[in-house]
């Protein structure tokens, strides 16, 4: 998975069945300490995600259609998660 | 799934088995401001209705096929949507 950032959404109305009904979000990618990766990917939102928030990215289609539970959809790219803090090195307990 | 833009059309008499019937479309993917990065990339159209000029969303991979009638064909970029309006958020302009 891949971090990144939400910096827009992307509106369609004419587009493959499977896409129906869904949120598309511009998500810039990140890396770990939060700075552009360079890059960006445009997810189906299943979290509810919202501008500027820094999001956890699927991009693999087998999982995808497994968390979407649609079989045969052309989509590969989810957004799974709102991610709350990134902890570099060792994990503080 | 990333933003181009279609830049023409590819005719081909020949294909391999499953193409038939499928429209293929040169894109140009963009970054997220619309501006092109990378090569050119010939893909199928998914969604019956892209033409030359229009801003679209493609999927790259296995994924690609998935969207075909028949999803046992060798598309590996295929059009899935065609955008309307990409909404950049307020002091996200790059």
């Amino acid at each position: 998975m891949k971090l990144g950032r939400v910096v827009g959404t992307v509106v369609s109305t004419i587009n493959a069945p499977d896409f129906d009904n869904r949120t598309l979000l511009l998500c810039d990618l990140l890396d770990p300490s939060g700075r552009p990766a360079g890059g960006y990917l445009i997810a189906v939102d299943t979290v509810g995600a919202g501008a500027g928030e820094t999001v956890l990215i699927l991009d693999e289609g087998n999982s995808a259609r497994q968390v979407l539970n649609a079989p045969g959809a052309p989509i590969r790219t989810l957004v799974v998660g709102i991610v709350d803090a990134v902890v570099e090195g060792p994990a503080a307990v | 799934m990333q933003l181009a833009r279609v830049i023409g059309t590819v005719v081909a008499t020949v294909k391999a088995p499953g193409l038939e019937g499928v429209k293929l479309l040169v894109i140009q993917p963009l970054d997220r401001s619309l501006k092109p990065t990378g090569g050119q990339l010939v893909a199928a159209d998914a969604v019956h209705m892209a033409g030359p000029g229009e801003l679209v969303y493609f999927v790259a991979a296995r994924e690609a096929a998935q969207a075909m009638p028949d999803p046992f064909v060798p598309v590996d970029h295929a059009i899935v949507g065609i955008v309307d309006a990409v909404s950049a958020l307020a002091g996200n302009e790059q």
